[in-house]
């Protein structure tokens, strides 16, 4: 695999991958091994960092322990950054696809039902949308799913109108193959990378996302957050910076080796692109 | 006389993981002031290399290894960027293949061909307003007044490759470097281009540098000819040795492998029923328009009519634009006609919707025109054939075991099934195109260019190929190209379109000995290296000898 090497050769890519990797073993692993809950009053509040030994990053407002508060909300802003993407891969993908193959009033109804959604702001339809259905992980992982996928129906259809008309398609026309097919096995296949780069892309977004509702107070109230965590402290920002600076730190170093990674992966997965720029 | 420019055993290394070490090796040859030296060659001969040593056009990964390039003194692959630069466009200037994307959509002729003086030159703007006009009056361009402010898009491919040229010869380089100028162009384009540039080249006494890889072009404006081989340098002479008494094998591979101009006589076929009938075809494609502009309308086919028997080739030969593709997508129903009929033997097919079709579609089959677009990357060969059976019911083992069939059928090895579409070459390729047509035992192959992206030498075989197949599997052909040579070779009958329109039609021979039409004569006519095939067909059976011996 070509890719693999290319990705692999790649240095700055792979350190936004070993990041993640980290990440999520936490996210998974992490609450299992870490003694401590995040809801739970342990100390007096306002405990600086690194001024306790048994907890390490502090004590938040309320005098929770700040570290448990990191490890279980890399979890969620994982869990919700992948699910809501792969939900909007979902949605735009097919909707993309049947626009830019079949085109024609197809693809004006397809395009005109996305522009509906381009031109409502993302972010206060997202909103709207967890306000109206309570907020809970499955209404913040759909309210963030259905405000991102327009721009995957954009993208597949541009890929779809540029893929149609090669003659491997025509040729699989002639052999008298099926639409379902065709699409399924001759375009979406030869149409992955862009995808598959902007999906990366888009779950750095999502986690931003959901950070953004949660510091709005609309996030989950049963499950705690990085957004959730700033937000709670942004009352005491002059007194205790770090309270919103630890996990603003968390959110800013995952969004950002997730951009690595998608960078890298869009360079291994486009070569033509990316070899201009090196030579 | 002492050469312009010389290439002196020049060694450019192509980098790591390339197919081979060096692009060119040891390349020796000189320009002559006023001469014009052809560099010919196959895709991946490295025939272009030099020219882009020169004009510094190298990628940063290929550097020059060896050698040198004395240009008035003047070391050109060692020279400092930005002393190269004045002599680059100032004493050498370039011109290349691809007209529609070399001049800047935005710039209007004026003002591209007035940038070079305003780089080059101190002239004042109106001095450059006149200097730019008379380049256009030189280049023939036609109305050079109202030409000046056109923006390229509005303008034919030839009249940009004009431009191109005026904007070459701006200031009045003493080499021109002309890198496949006339490929992308139509025939009759062609040789009005190859006769400017021979004008031209007089006129100035520029020494030219002209890079491609027909012998025909060759045979049309050569002085000397440089033949190179995957990156060798396998022969150098005048043209006449060249082109009548080649030394090397290659080059008399090639020449060979050019077809030539005289249609063979062939038997006629015995008469029976059509496979394909087409009756009063149209066609019509409009674009644009909207709520306060006319649309443009465009007959792509208009009233054409033709039949195609068992066993027959039958060519349909035209310029771009004149149609002879679209009737091809017509008949196998990529493209809607408007109106007119379509028969598969004694059954209509034009209206017939896309399930009724289906159990038509196995009778009539496409090659592509091109090899690299027409094999989807992700699938194995296997796939690529057996897809077409397993889509019309066959059970998967044995339309795999038709696809190994088949893949011995074009000669291909049968390891490779299981390999992808890139690690092929293009001829391979074409192979793979027309076992996948052939995989539903079709009765009519329509070949649409199919070997016009191909180099010669390949072109002959995937035309023997096709020949024979057509022989053994009793099909009909139907052959849309554009090469009136390869037409003239492989089709027992010719269908000439302009515009649309079938302007002739008839046996190949008849047609290309007596052609009616006008339009069929100038197309004859401008066939590059016309006078040296039909002149000198003798020397070249006996060249074909020698190279079979």
């Amino acid at each position: 695999m070509n890719v693999i090497r290319a990705l692999t050769q790649n240095k700055v890519a792979m350190f936004g991958f070993a990041v993640l990797l980290l990440l999520s073993l936490i996210a998974i692993f992490g609450p299992m091994l870490y003694d401590g809950s995040p809801w739970k009053m342990v100390q007096r509040p306002f405990i600086p960092p690194f001024a306790n030994d048994r907890f390490l990053l502090g004590t938040d407002t309320l005098g929770r322990d700040v570290l448990a508060g990191l490890i279980y909300g890399a979890r969620i802003s994982l869990l919700v950054g992948l699910v809501s993407t792969v939900i909007a891969l979902l949605i735009g993908i097919p909707l993309g696809a049947y626009a830019g193959y079949f085109g024609g009033w197809v693809d004006e109804i397809l395009m005109r039902f996305t522009e509906v959604f381009q031109t409502v702001p993302s972010f206060a339809l997202a909103i709207v949308l967890v306000a109206i259905f309570e907020p809970s992980v499955y209404s913040i992982t759909g309210a963030i799913a259905i405000v991102s996928w327009p721009p995957v129906a954009r993208l597949v259809r541009g890929e779809f109108l540029a893929l149609r008309n090669q003659e491997y398609v025509l040729a699989a026309k002639l052999n008298g193959q099926s639409h379902r097919n065709i699409i399924l096995k001759e375009i979406l296949p030869n149409s992955l990378s862009p995808i598959i780069v902007l999906a990366s892309l888009m779950v750095a977004t999502a986690i931003l996302l959901e950070s953004s509702l949660s510091f709005l107070g609309l996030g989950d109230p049963e499950i705690m957050s990085w957004g959730y965590m700033i937000g709670a402290a942004k009352t005491v920002i002059r007194q205790a910076w770090w309270l919103s600076f630890i996990p603003g730190v968390a959110i800013a170093v995952t969004v950002l080796a997730l951009n690595l990674l998608g960078e890298g992966l869009n360079e291994a997965l486009n070569p033509k692109l990316s070899g201009k720029r090196e030579h | 006389m002492k050469p312009l420019l010389k290439v002196e055993n020049l060694s450019i290394r192509l980098p790591k993981g390339a197919d081979r070490e060096f692009a060119i090796t040891n390349v020796n040859y000189e320009l002559m002031p006023g001469e014009i030296l052809c560099v010919v060659g196959e895709s991946g001969s490295g025939k272009s290399m030099t020219a882009n040593a020169i004009m510094g056009l190298l990628p940063k990964a290929i550097q020059v290894e060896t050698g040198a390039i004395t240009f008035d003194g003047y070391n050109l692959a060692s020279l400092e960027e930005h002393r190269a630069r004045k002599i680059r466009g100032n004493r050498i200037s370039m011109i290349f293949q691809e007209p529609m994307t070399a001049l800047n959509p935005l710039m209007r002729v004026a003002d591209q061909i007035g940038e070079v003086f305003l780089i080059h030159t101190e002239l004042s703007k109106k001095q450059r307003h006149e200097r730019t006009l008379s380049l256009l009056k030189d280049v023939g361009l036609p109305d050079p007044e109202k030409m000046m402010s056109a923006y390229p898009h509005q303008l034919s491919g030839g009249q940009r490759q004009r431009v191109m040229i005026a904007m070459a010869l701006a200031l009045e380089p003493s080499i021109l470097i002309a890198d496949e100028p006339t490929t992308a162009l139509d025939v009759t384009t062609q040789a009005q281009i190859l006769k400017l540039i021979k004008e031209l080249q007089e006129k100035h006494n520029t020494a030219v540098m002209f890079i491609t890889h027909d012998f025909g072009v060759v045979a049309e404006i050569a002085d000397r000819v440089v033949v190179m081989e995957k990156g060798q340098m396998v022969e150098l002479g005048e043209r006449e040795a060249v082109l009548n008494n080649p030394q090397h094998s290659y080059t008399k591979k090639l020449i060979s492998a050019v077809p030539p101009l005289v249609a063979p006589e062939r038997p006629l076929l015995a008469e029976s029923a059509p496979v394909l009938t087409v009756n009063q075809l149209c066609k019509t494609y409009s674009t644009g328009g909207g709520w306060f502009s006319k649309p443009r309308i465009v007959k792509a086919a208009d009233d054409v009519s033709f039949e195609l028997h068992r066993g027959e080739t039958l060519g349909l030969v035209g310029e771009s634009g004149s149609g002879k593709s679209t009737v091809s997508r017509c008949v196998v129903r990529l493209l809607e006609s408007d109106s007119g009929e379509i028969l598969l033997g004694d059954d209509p097919i034009q209206a017939l919707d896309a399930k009724a079709l289906a159990p038509f579609r196995k009778r009539i089959q496409m090659v592509f025109q091109d090899p690299f677009a027409s094999l989807n990357p992700r699938k194995t060969i296997g796939q690529i054939i057996a897809d077409g059976p397993i889509a019309q019911g066959m059970p998967v083992a044995q339309a795999m075991q038709k696809a190994a069939e088949l893949l011995a059928l074009v000669e291909l090895p049968a390891t490779a099934l299981d390999r992808y579409p890139h690690e092929f070459s293009g001829g391979q390729r074409q192979r793979v195109g027309i076992a996948r047509a052939l995989a539903h035992d079709p009765e009519i192959l329509v070949a649409d260019e199919a070997i016009s992206a191909l180099d010669v030498s390949v072109q002959a075989q995937i035309l023997d190929l096709i020949e024979q197949l057509k022989q053994r599997l009793n099909l009909a052909v139907l052959f849309v190209v554009h090469d009136l040579r390869v037409a003239a070779q492989v089709c027992d009958r010719v269908i000439v379109m302009q515009k649309g329109r079938i302007v002739e039609a008839g046996v190949t021979k008849q047609v290309f000995e007596q052609p009616r039409h006008d339009y069929t004569k100038s197309l004859i006519a401008s066939i590059p290296g016309a006078d040296w095939r039909s002149g000198k067909t003798t020397g070249h059976a006996k060249t074909l000898e020698k190279a079979y011996a």
